[in-house]
């Protein structure tokens, strides 16, 4: 049967240092998904279609950020590469292909991004191969790391977490306070009706789309030094970003954080307790979500 | 108002009671001619790789076709469809191994199995709006997968279930026999689809249409849209846990693709292929995809590109599958003898 290790998580639910240990990871797990799925729900927020091959973009932000990485030696400058080159791409994506399919049919959106799941895997295949490749730590961090309470935190992970965190915050205000995040919501609530205030849309969606990928880009550029680079990693990212999403809410920023951090959580603690049955925990968690608020911890309801 | 309806309205209005049964005999009539069809091809032609691309399309079309009354007749696109026939092709390979009943025993107790496993994953997903439901099906296949991938010593985790699945002979029918294998998928088939067809021209399915147009209207009629969901969830997963079993006796084992998300991936793209207007679609769609498939596989290694590119035409370009063109133009060319 499925193995449980109780008395393992019991006694790291007691010691400070594993505490600490665990917690960070299940930071960063859980922002590097906070990233990703907070793309994903802005772009539903917006342009009422789930990206399906929003994992792709993930994906490229973390082969760019290798490749500028190699090329230059500058980490500052992989990171750039992988947000930028990703909202390139999320921006000509969204304006050759998506932007024929709004308002159809959900199963014609779906076959279009899994045609791209299908074709941005062998592209990546192509150009870097199948094999397992990493990028590895930048020098500057390669430092011991730090303890806390006697728990072990590498300072990439303190990068890794303040630089998510800053991303939510200047997301979560923007949208609030500024201009631009003003007109973006007027078009997720009333596309027609800005649209006829003379305010360009399609140029709104583009741009919607191009910040949402370079969200899951930044997230795959700052994920590439602690992760393995595969055709295909992106895809178990969207599965757990889109929980991510189905937990906090569609559409809701704040939920996207709380989600986020929950499952980072859960996936850290439950390596411990369940080994093997550590996703297995995270579909146990969504369901409960499910049953109890269909519409998510976050999320309005939808007419 | 023109003259012949002003005419019609002055007569009491006659409702036409449709019967049900010159349709059902005249199914039951095509079907008998099908599985006969099927049957002689091995005299005919006895070319193995001939026979087995019809097992194949057997196992696919089932899986296809019941992943149509969910997608086309009920407007459900599940998107984890492929988790039914991954479960149906493991406990039934499982079934064999561990326990040695016979092949009818384990064929039954999978469909059971099957039937509980998708009253309690249907029961928590087909209250959610279409896009939830889509992903919600989603991570449930991916739950299944990885339950699968992880539980090694049951399942022999990514190496599938090796071994070979046994087959003993019951009731005079040798499945290790190539070509009673080869009968029994066509008969599957045969009586999968005319189950299925039956289901779909039941009031039940008119049901499901109406569902599908209008899911508020029907529920303020007194239909409970709920249980009529929950219910066509439970049927198909048990045409596509008859699909898996297909598969697990052809290839004599299974494996984790099986229960993968591109497994519900293809469904979804078969369905386009063929189209979700008519019945046999997907049936269309599952040969144009395996013929597809096999010929993208042996020219080039990424077949991803070229399947992404195909399926991009189908959903961009062309906007429809092929039996729908079918169906257009034989209206059209109707409408023109009418003049």
């Amino acid at each position: 049967m499925i193995p449980v290790d109780l008395d393992a998580l019991a006694s790291c639910l007691t010691s400070p240092a594993c505490l600490v240990t665990q917690t960070t990871s299940g930071l960063i797990i859980g922002m590097l998904l906070f990233l990703v799925a907070v793309g994903l729900t802005l772009i539903f927020g917006v342009l009422k279609v789930v990206n399906f091959s929003h994992g792709a973009f993930y994906m490229f932000g973390a082969y760019f950020a290798m490749t500028a990485y190699q090329l230059t030696g500058s980490f500052a400058l992989a990171i750039l590469s992988g947000a930028v080159g990703t909202a390139i791409l999320g921006l000509i994506f969204e304006r050759v292909f998506m932007s024929r399919v709004y308002g159809r049919d959900v199963l014609m959106q779906l076959l279009v991004c899994y045609a791209f799941v299908l074709i941005f895997d062998d592209v990546v295949r192509m150009i870097w191969g199948p094999e397992f490749k990493s990028m590895g730590m930048p020098a500057a961090f390669q430092v011991p790391p730090l303890f806390i309470a006697g728990g072990v935190v590498p300072p990439y992970y303190l990068l890794l977490i303040g630089v998510a965190l800053a991303a939510a915050v200047v997301l979560g205000l923007g949208l609030a306070r500024s201009r631009i995040g003003k007109v973006i919501r007027a078009a997720a609530h009333n596309p027609g009706m800005v649209s006829a205030l003379g305010i360009n849309t399609g140029l709104i969606y583009g741009g919607v789309f191009a910040l949402g990928g370079m969200l899951a880009g930044l997230a795959g550029a700052l994920a590439a030094p602690v992760r393995s680079l595969t055709p295909g990693m992106g895809f178990s990212v969207l599965i757990e970003s889109f929980i991510v999403t189905v937990i906090g809410g569609m559409g809701s920023i704040l939920g996207a954080l709380i989600g986020a951090l929950l499952i980072g959580l859960i996936r850290s603690f439950g390596s411990l307790g369940f080994p093997l049955f550590t996703e297995g925990l995270m579909y146990l968690f969504m369901v409960i979500v499910l049953v109890s608020r269909p519409t998510g911890l976050f999320g309005k309801e939808v007419a | 108002m023109t003259e012949l309806q002003a005419g019609q309205g002055a007569q009491p209005l006659e409702v036409a009671r449709i019967d049900a049964r010159p349709q059902r005999h005249r199914d039951l009539l095509i079907a008998l001619i099908a599985f006969v069809v099927l049957a002689l091809l091995p005299v005919l032609f006895g070319s193995k790789q001939l026979l087995d691309f019809v097992i194949r399309c057997a196992a696919y079309g089932l899986f296809a076709t019941s992943l149509n009354l969910l997608v086309g007749y009920t407007g459900l696109i599940s998107f984890g469809h492929g988790m039914f026939f991954g479960l149906g092709a493991y406990s039934f390979g499982l079934m064999m191994q561990k326990t040695g009943v016979p092949i009818p025993v384990a064929f039954f107790a999978t469909l059971a199995m099957t039937f509980v496993v998708a009253v309690v994953i249907g029961a928590i997903c087909v209250r959610l709006k279409e896009i939830y439901f889509a992903f919600v099906t989603l991570a449930f296949q991916m739950l299944i997968h990885s339950t699968i991938l992880s539980w090694q010593s049951l399942t022999g985790g990514d190496q599938g279930l090796r071994g070979g699945i046994p087959r003993p002979p019951f009731l005079g029918i040798d499945l290790s026999n190539h070509l009673h294998l080869y009968v029994a998928s066509c008969a599957l088939l045969v009586i999968g689809l005319f189950l299925m067809r039956q289901i779909a021209q039941s009031p039940f399915g008119y049901t499901l249409r109406m569902i599908r147009d209008n899911a508020t209207r029907a529920s303020f009629i007194g239909i409970d849209v709920w249980r009529a969901k929950l219910a066509i969830f439970v049927l198909a997963a048990l045409f596509a846990a008859t699909g898996g079993m297909i598969m697990a006796l052809f290839v004599s084992g299974a494996y984790p693709e099986f229960a993968y998300w591109t497994m519900s991936g293809e469904g979804i793209f078969i369905n386009m292929l063929g189209g979700v207007t008519t019945f046999l679609g997907p049936m269309v769609g599952t040969m144009l995809f395996l013929i597809l498939n096999d010929t993208v596989t042996r020219v080039t290694e990424y077949h991803g590109i070229v399947l992404g590119i195909v399926i991009l035409f189908f959903a961009i370009g062309l906007r429809k599958g092929l039996m729908d063109f079918v169906v257009e133009w034989f209206a059209q060319r109707r409408s023109e003898e009418r003049g």
